[in-house]
């Protein structure tokens, strides 16, 4: 087995095997239950609208867990000294970045899918595409991914889980809140903004079941630069 | 094997180590010797590709140890200060995710999992979880996670720290058993834990080697004096006057430690002990001790670490 899958699925194992892993399990699942019920199924809305609302208000417990999930990664290592079994192991440090990425991908896809039960209850009374619900379960899985590397770095940079999550957080907001700054700045700083925007640019199409390249390029961008940039700091820490 | 030459580490403005240069062979168990903050844990992790030197450079068999780490890590193993352990996994797991990382063949990480348990006292508990391990226990996993892929270079950064004297004891065997089969560097900062241990000693003091040779060249070198301890019952004068007529005693020296009890401390080379134990017995002594005098070892730790003329 690859050095990667070898770090994926240790890490894989470390949610399963704690209560932090179970606990924000049971937290996107409650919330988005609730999110569910109170929001996209109130009112008379055709089936369609329900599913748009639920990955609408889906995306945002995402998110959270995505930044509450990440923020072990590294700064845990480093907390608990095991990071020189990994610097002393022939490894790169990009295969202990993208390994640890992806356990808590895994993990976080597995919650995301364990929701499935809810658009699947709209057939009880309506109708709904597959493609809509894959273009949405497309689209979480990518905000989601994206939301992970910037909590990834966030933990690369902290020896303490709290100051990681903190980190995390407020590189995920600044890219949450681009769009604000898109309505008081002028072009092309408003066009940037507005481009770079983490959900109000990119989440919709997939929320309302379609797929743009450059939304999907967009996702897989920032969480291309979120790792390189944790790559970087493990390698700048090497010099410390 | 091991060829450091002018290595150093600065943290900011402050050197951790200065031009330190040492060569170690191969088969060799070399102790690492110097007082907290000497330098020993940078430059392990130096050694064990953990940490990148300022300057200087570390050659694995002529190879360069800093520029293509990943081919010469597979060959070291290596104990930091404090284990890196995953609490959440038992010792089975635990070492058979480190001897894939490691790159160990995965037919065969099932036996070498085992082989380093016996090895190491593991066995027992193969399905225990490393988060309810002693300390003990927890310092013998870290061992067993440098040594689970039979590496040729074994780096142990205090191993025996914070152990209680039965396991520091269980510890020194082991690492004693592993001459022969790797070459072994021990940091520590108990000059008698090491001298048991290691064929040689490297000594640093605030960032630089200060001496490096067996415990008997370095007390030769820094001229502390010789001394052999025996702790006797019966006549005591006629067993120093015994001991004086050895040829090589300089000095005897009794202190009564008990009414029918005396500790004699002989100043005399280590190799006269079996004729100081002839002649004590043959002057009507009860032996019941003969040892290497704690003092010396005191006297040359302090000298070492450039604490002696304050002692």
């Amino acid at each position: 087995m690859s050095p990667v899958l070898l770090i994926a699925r240790r890490e894989l194992r470390g949610y399963l095997r704690t209560m932090t892993g179970w606990i924000i399990a049971a937290s996107v699942l409650l919330i988005d239950g609730l999110l569910f019920n109170a929001f996209a199924l109130e009112g008379s809305r055709r089936s369609t609208e329900v599913l748009t609302r639920f990955f609408y208000f889906a995306s945002g417990p995402t998110m959270v867990a995505a930044i509450f999930l990440a923020m072990r990664l590294l700064a845990e290592e480093r907390q608990l000294g095991t990071l020189p079994l990994l610097y002393a192991s022939p490894v790169r440090d990009r295969d202990i970045v993208l390994g640890k990425f992806l356990g808590a991908v895994a993990f976080l896809s597995g919650v995301t899918l364990a929701t499935v039960y809810m658009p699947l209850l709209i057939l009880v009374h309506g109708q709904i595409s597959l493609g809509h619900l894959l273009a949405g379960y497309l689209g979480l899985l990518l905000l989601g991914s994206a939301s992970l590397g910037l909590g990834t770095l966030g933990s690369s940079l902290a020896r303490s889980q709290i100051i990681a999550a903190i980190l995390g957080a407020a590189l995920l907001v600044s890219l949450l809140v681009a769009w604000l700054l898109a309505s008081v700045t002028e072009p092309p700083f408003s066009k940037l903004f507005a481009a770079i925007a983490l959900h109000n640019a990119h989440f919709p199409p997939f929320q309302s079941g379609q797929v743009h390249l450059r939304d999907v390029a967009y996702y897989l961008l920032v969480t291309w630069v979120a790792l390189f940039a944790t790559t970087r700091v493990l390698e700048a820490r090497r010099w410390q | 094997m091991i060829q450091v030459e002018q290595l150093s580490k600065y943290y900011g403005a402050r050197a951790a180590i200065r031009n330190l240069s040492f060569r170690i062979d191969s088969g060799e168990v070399v102790g690492f010797l110097g007082l907290n903050g000497a330098g020993k844990t940078t430059t392990l992790r130096i050694l064990g590709c953990v940490l990148l030197p300022t300057s200087g450079t570390v050659r694995l068999d002529g190879q360069d140890l800093l520029s293509a780490p990943r081919q010469l890590k597979a060959r070291i193993g290596f104990l930091p200060e404090t284990p890196p352990l995953y609490e959440d996994m038992t010792v089975g797991e635990y070492l058979a995710f480190v001897a894939g990382l490691r790159g160990v063949d995965p037919a065969r990480i099932p036996a070498r999992v085992g082989e380093t348990e016996e090895r190491t006292g593991l066995a027992a508990i193969d399905a225990e979880r490393i988060s309810t391990l002693s300390h003990g226990f927890r310092q013998r996993v870290g061992v067993a996670q440098a040594l689970v892929h039979a590496p040729e270079v074994l780096l142990l950064d205090e191993p025996a720290n914070g152990l209680d004297p039965v396991q520091n004891v269980e510890m020194r065997a082991l690492v004693r058993s592993l001459r022969g089969d790797h070459t072994v560097l021990v940091s520590s900062h108990i000059l008698p834990e090491i001298a048991q241990t290691c064929d040689r000693l490297l000594v640093v003091r605030d960032g630089e080697l200060v001496a490096q040779g067996s415990e008997a060249e370095l007390q030769e070198r820094l001229g502390v004096g010789t001394g052999v301890e025996l702790e006797i019952a019966g006549p005591v004068e006629a067993v120093a006057s015994a001991l004086r007529n050895v040829p090589g005693v300089r000095a005897v020296a009794v202190q009564m430690v008990a009414p029918d009890r005396a500790v004699l401390r002989v100043d005399a080379p280590d190799a006269l002990r079996p004729a100081l134990a002839q002649a004590a017995l043959a002057a009507g002594a009860q032996l019941f001790r003969l040892d290497v005098s704690a003092d010396r070892l005191e006297s040359l730790f302090l000298k070492l670490t450039g604490r002696g003329a304050s002692a």
